[in-house]
């Protein structure tokens, strides 16, 4: 198994001398290629600043991170933007789609800006259209889909440059129930049927349990980590329970 | 406190008030320069007459201040709206704290306050500058010397600016006040965040109202340039119809553009892919989308712009560079005859003009001889002598029906053959010489000359006057004038042998053309004259019965230049002024509209960098966004500008002509300077605004 994704004693600190908050306190995990990873942890925990070192769009205080062997805590300027385009693909809780543009441009966009020739653009967004089940929705505008449809939409962009990492911030947050059960099981499928590598944010046990991995943290550092195994989605869940009320989350939290 | 609090939020929100700040001191400037040209013109060294003229022009200037203002004062007042809009999170964040409408509102009187103290300052600062250059403009535009160059500035023009101005931000901080106290906290709090909502409109009532559009517009095109006959036969009712139906094909054409411009980009895959140009072009037709009616006014008022600036200024080259040569001489005196009731002069009082002229000047102790190297007096005779009918012979009813505006039935100007060939000695044009049985016509007015002058000569029309029949010397006419009141142009004056003599009854008035002597001083000859035939040039000579039958008055070439001078020193001034106004008014429109999207835009443009767009091709979509919102308009107001200008040089024709290209390109300078600058201040405003913003 490759390595995709290592954090080496990684530091975020915020503020100054008087009053310094430690979003990330010294965590070190590794990634491997086809893992599903969701990374848990209540709301400050730590989780998304984590989340956006990793993407970039944070810088670390300390500490290395390395996606696909490259150092990404030395770069800078356009050659970040030139990762982020290239290895990275990203999906959010608000979506973050273009108002203006249907859900076939939304997604070309991805190939776009790496100037990708039209032909290949068209294919490819078809292909991957297929794999989430969206084709129908291609031409409509955000605000004519629904959530999850705009949240698969999302996610076709985040994977149609088959990045190396995908990244997803509480995908789920803004779906109902059965949207969310849909967009999680095709991020199963996605990962086991292409073996595409997710690192995936969320508060939400349900979300989590689809992943094969689940890493907790608390105030900046790693409190546990459970790995799914041979275990079923349901007996992961309650494995992931339990260890949410170990980390005293609130009732809120599951579910 | 508060004043504390509204310094802060200004050094805060400079990014948004830069296009506000922007214009204000533009407008500030611009008013002041053009209210300081008053004081820049007492400077100037020039005649009375001229001193009169210019004391017009400032008070039209002034009264097209109060317009300007208007113009201005809506600006602004839309500038702030804006700005209110962009910050009604924050009120409503001072509202949720417990603060009251009423400390919201002192805020924003303070804040306008400030801004317009500064922006009045700077603006005064930047006006007193550019009048130093203006001044020069000024005496070049009156032809006058600057006695002195001297540091001008204008006490008067800087506290009409303050005055003006002072209301402006008055009505502007009342503005607010209402605005703010009319605002709801649910409202200012969630205005930031709307989706947005595309519209697509059918694409063939597009391409159908398309197409209507460009008909309209070409047949308005075509009305005012190859149609122009048509268009002036009725000029009143289509000169409204054809600018209704230009303001209406533009909406429409707008409206039609936007939906379909989307489908034509969208069907171009090659390049609707490639980079950012899908979110771009998609970015430019939702925003025209929404500003059909604010896109189409802003183009029309670009388009009047257009016209008024190379227009006025066109007016002003002409004048310097053509009408100067063709004012055959220097002074032309005009005797009228009070007619009888029969509606002519009596015989006896037709006598040599010449001769009473000489005497009337030497009973005033100025010698004729000395001052004028010529003097020739001719009658003009009413039209049963010869009217244009008769010269054009058997063309007249064609030429009456093509030319609709031509007075077919007015006299003739005719002159004995020694009398023109004694003018023409004096000034310098070469003389004629005509058989007993011939006539000349001597004209230089080009339209005059190609639509009926020539086509009667070539068809040899014969005329007969006097009972006498004559044939045209030459096949086309002799290029000249002849008299003072044709420095516009002469469209024909006729020329025939001595040995015809015209009956005195059917004289109108007696004008004799006088040629100032090389070597005299020309102003005091002049001074001269002025005071023998009083201050509005008429004398009037009692009859033996002593009432008066006649009475004489003269033009001077010198006054027709002077004339001439000040009234495209006036229309260039009112010109610029306007053109300046509206130009600045369209480009702060446009910029607004930009920016007002700008949060949206920040959005998307982070939306866009997180999934690893590079920083150029961002730059380079936002440029190109921003570039085409504001080409688009000026594109449609220069194709019309172009027919426009066409027109305009049309009309103006009756000037003379125009010096166009000059005109075109100190216009587009302007344009550039105005409208470039507004366009760089939001690319640079709209750059700074999607910027990433870093813990």
């Amino acid at each position: 198994m490759k390595t995709i994704l290592e954090l080496e004693k990684v530091e975020k600190y915020y503020g100054n001398h008087s009053s310094l908050t430690k979003a990330i306190d010294n965590i070190s995990f590794k990634v491997e290629e086809g893992e599903f990873v969701a990374i848990m942890g209540a709301s400050g925990s730590g989780k998304t600043t984590l989340l956006n070192v990793i993407s970039t769009i944070d810088r670390v205080t300390s500490g290395h991170i390395y996606v696909d062997g490259e150092d990404i805590t030395s770069l800078r300027g356009d050659s970040l933007n030139q990762f982020r385009r290239e290895k990275l693909g990203f999906i959010f809780q608000d979506f973050n789609l273009l108002d203006s543009l249907t859900a076939f441009e939304n997604i070309a966009l991805a190939l776009s800006i790496q100037n990708f020739d039209t032909h290949e653009i068209e294919d490819r967004v078809k292909k991957v259209a297929k794999k989430l089940d969206i084709e129908k929705v291609l031409k409509k505008y955000p605000y004519q889909m629904s959530g999850g449809q705009k949240q698969r939409a999302a996610s076709a962009r985040a994977i149609i440059t088959d990045p190396k990492l995908v990244l997803a911030d509480e995908p789920t947050g803004a779906l109902d129930s059965k949207s969310s059960k849909m967009l999680l099981e095709q991020f199963e499928q996605l990962n086991h049927d292409y073996q595409a590598t997710i690192l995936m944010v969320t508060h939400d046990a349900f979300a989590a349990s689809y992943a094969t991995r689940v890493i907790f943290v608390k105030d900046g550092k790693i409190f546990n980590e459970i790995r799914k195994g041979k275990d079923t989605r349901k007996q992961f869940f309650d494995a992931i329970i339990e260890v949410v009320t170990l980390l005293g989350g609130d009732a809120n939290d599951v579910l | 406190m508060f004043c504390k609090l509204a310094l802060k939020n200004i050094r805060r929100s400079i990014k948004d008030y830069a296009i506000y700040f922007f214009t204000l001191v533009l407008g500030v400037a611009v008013f002041y320069v053009f209210n300081a040209i008053e004081s820049q013109t007492v400077l100037l060294d020039v005649t009375p007459r001229m001193r009169d003229m210019i004391e017009l022009t400032n008070g039209i200037l002034s009264a097209v201040s109060i317009l300007v203002s208007l113009i201005l004062g809506f600006l602004i007042i839309y500038a702030s709206r804006f700005l209110i809009k962009r910050r009604s999170k924050e009120f409503g964040i001072y509202l949720t704290l417990g603060m009251s409408k009423r400390k919201i509102s002192t805020i924003l009187l303070l804040e306008t306050l400030f801004i317009g103290l500064i922006s009045l300052a700077i603006g005064l600062l930047a006006g007193v500058v550019i009048s130093q250059f203006t001044s020069v403009l000024v005496a070049n535009m009156f032809e006058a010397n600057l006695t002195r160059f001297t540091f001008v500035f204008s006490v008067s023009a800087m506290l009409k600016s303050l005055l003006y101005f002072g209301v402006i931000y008055l009505i502007v901080m009342i503005f607010n006040t209402v605005n703010i106290s009319r605002q709801k906290l649910i409202n200012l709090l969630s205005s930031s965040r709307r989706s947005e909502k595309v519209k697509m409109k059918n694409p063939w009532v597009c391409t159908v109202v398309f197409l209507v559009a460009c008909a309209m517009l070409a047949w308005s095109y075509w009305m005012v340039t190859a149609g122009i006959a048509d268009f002036i036969s009725s000029v009143e009712e289509n000169f409204f119809l054809v600018i209704a139906t230009g303001v209406i094909a533009t909406f429409l054409l707008f409206w039609s553009l936007s939906g379909l411009l989307l489908r034509i980009f969208t069907s171009l895959k090659g390049i609707y892919y490639r980079k950012l140009n899908s979110f771009t072009l998609r970015q430019f037709s939702s925003k025209i989308n929404t500003t059909v009616a604010s896109m189409s006014l802003i183009s029309l008022m670009l388009f009047v712009t257009i016209c008024v600036l190379s227009s006025a200024l066109s007016v002003r080259n002409y004048i310097n560079a053509t009408l100067r040569d063709e004012i055959p001489v220097d002074i032309e005196f005009v005797k009228y005859y009070h007619t009888d009731t029969d509606g002519k002069p009596e015989a006896t009082q037709v006598g040599s003009f010449k001769d009473e002229l000489e005497q009337i000047l030497a009973d005033h102790g100025i010698n004729a001889d000395e001052i004028f190297s010529a003097i020739v007096a001719f009658p003009r005779y009413e039209s049963n002598i010869l009217s244009l009918r008769d010269t054009l012979g058997e063309l007249a009813d064609e030429i009456e029906l093509t030319n609709p505006e031509l007075y077919i039935d007015s006299p003739e100007e005719v002159i004995h053959l020694s009398e023109y060939n004694a003018l023409a000695r004096a000034i310098g044009n070469p003389e004629l010489s005509l058989a007993s049985d011939e006539y000349a016509i001597v004209a230089n007015y080009q339209p005059a000359i190609t639509t009926f002058r020539n086509p009667a000569l070539a068809a040899n029309t014969e005329i007969t006057i006097a009972g006498k029949t004559l044939r045209p010397k030459y096949s086309e006419v002799q290029n000249g004038s002849v008299r003072l009141s044709q420095a516009y142009g002469n469209d024909g004056v006729i020329i025939i042998p001595d040995s015809i003599s015209l009956d005195n009854k059917e004289v109108i008035e007696w004008v004799a053309e006088c040629v100032y002597r090389d070597n005299i001083d020309k102003k005091a000859a002049e001074a001269a004259i002025e005071d023998v035939f009083s201050h509005y040039g008429i004398y009037q000579s009692p009859d033996s019965d002593g009432t008066y039958s006649s009475f004489i008055y003269f033009n001077s070439r010198q006054e027709i230049i002077d004339n001439s001078v000040s009234t495209n020193a006036m229309v260039t001034f009112i010109g610029l002024y306007l053109g300046i106004i509206f130009l600045i008014s369209s480009a702060a429109v446009l910029a607004l509209k930009e920016l007002s999207e700008s949060s949206d835009n920040r959005d998307k443009f982070t939306m866009l960098r997180k999934i690893g767009t590079s920083e150029k091709m961002l730059t380079s979509a936002l440029f190109w966004q921003i570039a085409i919102f504001f080409a688009f308009p000026l594109l449609v107001a220069i194709i019309h500008s172009i027919f426009g200008i066409k027109f305009c040089s049309f009309i103006l024709e009756g000037f003379g002509g125009m010096d166009l290209i000059g005109a075109i390109t100190t216009t587009a300078g302007i344009l550039i300077l105005i409208y470039g600058g507004y366009f760089l201040i939001t690319f640079l405003c709209s750059k700074n605004i999607i910027r990433e913003h870093r813990h």
